[in-house]
């Protein structure tokens, strides 16, 4: 069992082809695979789709593959910080998603543990609810929303032993774990590749069983709005 | 006529000690400046965390710790992280007892449009469609009217909802209004303002 691959372009062999659909851990730039993502810019792949909170931002996270046109389609809740996402979806270029934050969460979660589709209250009564089954339970009506299964999870964790046991770092876990469990094959990026027994096993986020391949690098860690208080 | 911070002030004294809440962008997160003494409430972040602290001072942020509004925050003692499912999880389960949430439109029955305008630069709805559909009680803070003048509580939203029938409470720069049986209820008038003067600025049915 090798999970560990030396870089970001070796981890992917192999695994990236044309109209593939994958995962993406993150929550805004907080906790996004960027090296991974760095990764399918320059190989290539074209008319991804994305199931993904966030677009990133113009000139980093998802952004840099919408600046090469390698997007064909968002499953995201949230793109507001991305203007060539914003030009490229009001001209047709790009098809986009909307699900609410926690449906997508859940989505993955779902897909993750061979759940197709479950009930949810949130979006009844919106346009969210357009076209979907309702059931109702308990007096209360809920709609269908369908697990994601992505060909690929791409994700960011802080520390990975060598068998692939994730640690993750404060609130930079967000939908990492759900997009990992998701992919068919996870790929996980982090700060430090640590010896197989030096993580407390009772301290492990998420197992390695979900994970595939791990590469170790240096990350940016942009921060999107640095906000502080005077003391 | 209350003020932004004036409308947190009043907002803040809707949390009840030994709560989970959370707070949404704009004037509800300056709420957690309000907070009355004596009541201890534990603010959840959806991007995973309960426990949200301050935002940092300069040298301190953590690219690693922002709130949902993508800022940097710090974190308390009784600080929890999870990941993204389970942050939904106890919002969708009802484990968090009051969301205090900014909106564009309210109606009588409790519809709530705070996610789009058609024609308009569409961002997405993020947490909010959970957020309604899930957290025990909704409190709406607003502006009463637009810029025009026209009323934002309506009979019926004129924009896509964000959830149908969710919200409890309703604070303006015009007073504190409840969604009842039938419409709003006056609850209270800001300082200097009558309760014709909130009627005359009220669309929705006044029970």
């Amino acid at each position: 069992m090798k999970k560990i691959y030396p870089n970001a372009a070796a981890a992917l062999d192999g695994l990236l082809h044309d109209g593939m659909f994958i995962a993406a851990g993150g929550f805004g730039l907080c906790g996004i695979p960027e090296l991974l993502l760095s990764a399918i810019k320059d190989a290539g792949t074209k008319n991804l789709t994305f199931a993904s909170n966030n677009a990133g931002v113009d000139d980093f996270g998802i952004g840099i593959l919408l600046q090469t046109r390698q997007v064909k389609k968002m499953i995201s809740s949230y793109v507001g910080e991305n203007a060539e996402f914003m030009r490229q979806y009001l001209s047709g270029e790009l098809e986009l998603e909307f699900n609410p934050q926690g449906t997508l969460a859940e989505r993955m979660r779902a897909g993750g543990c061979g759940i197709p589709g479950f009930y949810t209250k949130t979006g009844v009564g919106t346009v969210i609810a357009d076209g979907k089954e309702h059931k109702d339970f308990n007096g209360e009506t809920y709609i269908m929303e369908e697990g994601i299964f992505a060909d690929l999870a791409i994700v960011k964790a802080w520390k990975a032993d060598e068998t692939g046991n994730l640690i993750f770092r404060k609130t930079a876990r967000n939908f990492n774990p759900p997009a990992a469990m998701c992919g068919k094959v996870c790929v996980v990026e982090v700060e430090e590749i640590v010896p197989t027994g030096s993580l407390d096993p009772d301290h492990i986020h998420l197992p390695g069983i979900y994970v595939h391949r791990i590469i170790q690098g240096d990350h940016e860690k942009r921060i999107e709005q640095r906000t502080v208080r005077t003391a | 006529m209350w003020d932004r911070n004036q409308m947190a002030a009043r907002a803040a004294l809707e949390l009840e000690d030994g709560t989970y809440v959370n707070l949404g962008i704009g004037i509800p997160t300056l709420v957690s400046n309000y907070i009355p003494e004596g009541v201890e409430v534990t603010l959840q972040s959806e991007n995973g965390m309960l426990g949200m602290g301050p935002f940092p001072i300069a040298g301190e942020e953590d690219a690693d710790l922002i709130n949902a509004g993508k800022q940097t925050i710090t974190e308390l003692p009784q600080t929890a992280y999870f990941d993204s499912a389970q942050s939904f999880g106890m919002i969708r389960g009802g484990k968090i007892a009051m969301a205090i949430l900014g909106a564009m439109e309210v109606a009588e029955n409790g519809d709530l449009a705070n996610w789009m305008i058609p024609g308009k630069l569409v961002k997405g709805m993020g947490g909010a469609m959970d957020l309604v559909a899930g957290v025990g009680r909704v409190v709406v803070v607003m502006d009463h009217t637009s810029k025009h003048g026209d009323s934002k509580l309506l009979k019926a939203c004129t924009l896509p909802l964000t959830g149908q029938a969710v919200v409890d409470r309703i604070i303006t720069n015009l007073g504190v209004l409840d969604v009842v049986e039938g419409g709003l209820k006056i609850v209270e008038c800001a300082e200097g303002v009558t309760e014709a003067e909130l009627r005359v600025a009220t669309e929705a049915t006044i029970v």
